[in-house]
């Protein structure tokens, strides 16, 4: 098979989860405003405080612009033609999987998340949450016991509003970004963890989103909590249907790591990317900050990023306790007319803070993928780290890749490095390769899992699966 | 404000047209996020009307065959500078200026044009080896004036010149120079560049530069700053004919409360080209320094080679450094890089020197040397090299 060949048969892969649910959907009218915040409201039967919270964020939002710095070119969103909420219209409080609409299992076991396997094999607790609301949430009970509150955003408003109260918008204020404000004008569900002083989180959590309806958006907001002394892994997986238009996704995630606790945050984003003349695909405009709040405290951050059109996300570590650790490890492919505009900020406050960044990029096709980073010593943050390595891996000659890194230092102790390199993949490595026998394509598989294994090796078990799948889907032999 | 201030007698109607449309940068825009202008706007400014006397000799290099070039406050000053006959080199002083090819980049640039003091021109013949250095000197005597020199070399094919440009002030007065260079450099040409900035706490100082290459062509650039109080040094080089090289190396060594600003923009637009940067800086007391350096590669810059590394180090706790290494890359078959570390001197070097008997400052300044040494050591000229080490060493930054 030559490489144009190969580049031929993935250019015209379709999209593996590009389906669509048939599941009646109780969907609001087009439009933003304050009504339709107060029906959201309303419809999910909030308290008095949160519609507030939520008007002042509309207020906030009204009077900001998008952000237009990133190196990435797109029709803005029409933020009136969006319908802000919809939900699947069967609704039920669930105590198992079993009482599950049958369609959604379906749409569940589609998307390879067969959680009955996931269960036994690995022991995941599985939170689902599609176009808008969390519909099904495993392993309750057993990690009821240890006293880990993991349930949908809205469930825990209700049961925990004082938990809420105090951490919600704490990391990510409402006057953050537009799209900050935005998602804390709208936000329907999401997830919301807490685990309590010193408990281990004996099992992976994990959340599926999934944008269902056309002409919606997803604005999801998850709480990560570990109290101190705890550990927590959260995994976070996302797909959405084949659409011609543009679907929008404005998340926010909040992490927060008490003394001595520790956040492993795992994404492997997979939402539709446009199809190959960069129509349709989702927005993905995602705003992710954990704040190491305690002594000690740890938030690791891995990504594999393969999906959307348009990515615009930096999950940043605010390290503000003595000795805590930020980590992020990334892996973004882009492919065909895809953009991306990742990275991350490490704002160092406290003393002896470590952060490290470790990025691996890699584009093909026409598409553009850039890092975007921050590291900020302040003058505070005696002692601090910083080792930084960007990578940038060039399939074709039409691509792009590019690195922007911001180094602040204010403090004379700090050690801060950062290296960047940008290749494409040798004719003398394809060469060796072929001449032991593999073809080409196994080849550049091959090479490309090499240059994304320190990433990958990050990622629990079963998500390093799913993602060496994904990469290989995206990549393989599109090399010129 | 500012603009005000000079507005008077703007000849270039381009100029007058763009600086209508541009505003001041402020720190809200990308480019100038780490250094502010506010403080230069603000001051009051005016043209030099008289010529003050001058002494070049401290700031003339020894041991080398120098033609001067003397601008003081701005303009060109024929009594102070060398009238020898230059064979190769035809030079024209005049205070005219045609508007920039791809047009104006900022406020300062438009300015500079509007309002040119003496614009000195250079034109090297072909094949034609400049055996003679060319130091330009850039000197400031009165309080508040403002200076806008610009200089234009062109470089016939296969030449080579040497040059040399001085910032220097008489004495401690709050002065702006907003300097403007200009070079085309032709085919299998080659050309020196060692910029050495030692000018006044109180001076603001704005280099604008935009350096072309040809074929074959090479660029050497060696940015030594020792002293300003607030210095901006954009350079800008496009590598527009196949398999140029250019090699742009700087060391800033602010103290107190200067401000060093090095922006570079290396644009790689044809295949076959080559591009390395080294720039190091040691900051003390309440300086600032600010490196950003891009790297563009155009789609058909292929086999192109660029590096670029920044390394710093913070010798006190209220010094800042803002760095940001960027590369855009549009091309596959290409290998870029660029490196940046940021530390403090080496307790156990500092132990270890003095266990052999060197005073604390000794045993610091030996570090500072060995740290910067690699830079100093690109500049080839040995007599340049040694002018600025004995410099350093006698502002006690470094050992001799």
């Amino acid at each position: 098979m030559s490489s144009d060949d190969i580049i031929d048969e993935i250019t015209s892969r379709e999209y593996e989860f590009g389906f669509t649910t048939n599941i009646e959907s109780d969907k609001a009218p087009a439009g933003l405003n304050e009504d339709i915040i107060r029906l959201i409201s309303h419809k999910k039967e909030e308290p008095e405080w949160l519609l507030n919270w939520r008007l002042e964020a509309f207020a906030l939002w009204q009077k900001m612009t998008e952000p237009t710095w990133a190196h990435v070119q797109y029709v803005k969103p029409d933020f009136q033609a969006i319908s802000y909420y919809a939900a699947p219209k069967k609704k039920v409080n669930l105590n198992s999987l079993d009482e599950l609409d049958p369609e959604l299992r379906k749409t569940m076991d589609k998307l390879g998340i067969s959680m009955e396997e996931q269960k036994r094999l690995h022991g995941v607790a599985v939170d689902f949450v599609m176009d808008s609301v969390s519909v099904a949430t495993s392993f309750k009970e057993k990690l009821g016991e240890l006293g880990i509150i993991f349930c949908s955003m809205s469930e825990a408003i209700k049961e925990h509003p004082e938990l809420v109260k105090k951490y919600m918008g704490t990391v990510v204020p409402r006057t953050d970004n537009f799209y900050a404000a935005l998602n804390s004008a709208v936000f329907t569900d999401g997830s919301f963890c807490y685990i309590p002083k010193g408990v281990k989180c004996p099992m992976e959590l994990s959340t599926y989103f999934r944008i269902n309806e056309g002409g919606t958006g997803q604005f999801e907001r998850t709480l990560v909590i570990a109290d101190e002394g705890s550990y927590v892994s959260y995994l976070e997986g996302c797909t959405a249907p084949q659409r011609d238009e543009n679907q929008l996704h404005a998340a926010v995630v909040e992490l927060i790591a008490l003394g001595d606790a520790e956040i492993k945050y795992s994404t492997v984003q997979n939402w539709y990317p446009g199809d190959k003349e960069g129509k349709g695909g989702v927005f993905n405009f995602v705003t992710k900050r954990g704040l190491c709040d305690g002594e000690r405290s740890k938030i690791s951050w891995t990504q594999v990023e393969t999906g959307s059109a348009i990515t615009w996300k930096y999950p940043s570590c605010i390290l503000k306790g003595d000795h805590s650790v930020g980590e992020f490890y990334s892996v973004a492919v882009t492919n065909n007319m895809q953009q991306a505009d990742t990275g991350t900020k490490m704002l160092h406050i406290g003393r002896n803070t470590k952060s490290t960044i470790i990025s691996k990029g890699i584009s093909a096709g026409k598409s553009q993928n850039s890092y975007r980073g921050l590291v900020h010593i302040n003058k505070s943050a005696e002692n601090a780290r910083n080792f930084s390595q960007c990578d940038s891996l060039l399939m074709t000659d039409t691509c792009g890749a590019h690195t922007f890194p911001y180094i602040e230092i204010k403090n004379k102790t700090a050690k801060v490095e950062h290296e960047a390199t940008t290749s494409k993949i040798g004719e003398d490595q394809i060469f060796y390769c072929l001449q032991r026998g593999l073809d080409e394509e196994q080849a550049i598989s091959m090479i490309v899992n090499g240059y994304a294994k320190e990433v990958l090796n990050k990622l629990p078990m079963e998500f390093a699966v799913e993602a060496q799948k994904l990469l290989a889907i995206s990549l393989e032999g599109s090399v010129g | 404000m500012l603009l005000d201030q000079v507005s008077q007698g703007i000849s270039n109607d381009t100029a007058r047209e763009a600086l209508n449309t541009l505003e001041l940068p402020t720190t809200r825009q990308e480019d100038w996020r780490y250094t502010r202008v506010g403080k230069l706007a603000s001051e009051e400014w005016k043209w030099s009307t008289s010529n003050h006397p001058f002494d070049i000799r401290p700031f003339q290099i020894n041991g080398i065959n120098a033609h001067h070039i003397v601008l003081v406050d701005g303009k060109y000053r024929p009594d102070l500078s060398d009238q020898s006959e230059l064979t190769g080199i035809t030079l024209q002083a005049s205070q005219e200026s045609s508007a920039p090819v791809n047009g104006y980049r900022h406020f300062f640039e438009a300015l500079s044009y509007a309002l040119t003091t003496t614009h000195i021109k250079l034109d090297v013949a072909a094949k034609t080896n400049v055996g003679r250095i060319i130091h330009i000197i850039h000197a400031t005597t009165e309080p508040h004036v403002i200076s806008q020199p610009m200089i234009t070399i062109t470089c016939g094919e296969s030449s080579y010149i040497h040059i040399i440009e001085s910032f220097v002030s008489s004495q401690e007065i709050p002065a702006f120079t907003n300097r403007t260079l200009k070079i085309q450099i032709g085919k299998n040409a080659s050309l020196n560049l060692d910029k050495i900035q030692q000018e006044s706490d109180e001076h603001f100082l704005m280099n604008e530069e935009r350096i072309h290459l040809d074929t074959d062509s090479r660029y050497t650039e060696n940015t030594l700053t020792i002293d300003g109080g607030w210095i901006r040094n954009n350079t800008h080089v496009s590598m527009d004919g196949k398999n140029a090289d250019a090699n742009l190396h700087g060391i800033y060594l602010p103290r107190r409360k200067q401000h060093i600003d090095n922006h570079t923009l290396i644009d790689h637009r044809v295949p076959h080209c080559n591009s390395n940067e080294l720039y190091k800086g040691l900051l003390n007391d309440h300086s600032t320094g600010v490196f950003n350096g891009k790297v563009y590669v155009q789609p058909d810059a292929q086999k192109t080679n660029a590096f670029q590394s920044n390394a710093n180090i913070l010798l006190s706790s209220d010094a800042q450094i803002n760095t940001k290494p960027e590369l855009e890359i549009y091309a596959d078959d290409v290998k870029c890089s660029h490196g940046s570390t940021t530390g403090q001197i080496d307790e156990n070097a500092l132990f270890y020197l003095k266990a052999r008997g060197l005073g604390d400052d000794t045993a610091r300044r030996l570090l500072n040397s060995a740290f910067i040494n690699d830079v100093l050591n690109k500049v080839e000229n040995a007599f340049v090299r040694q002018y600025v080490i004995d410099d350093l060493v006698k502002k006690e930054l470094l050992i001799g």
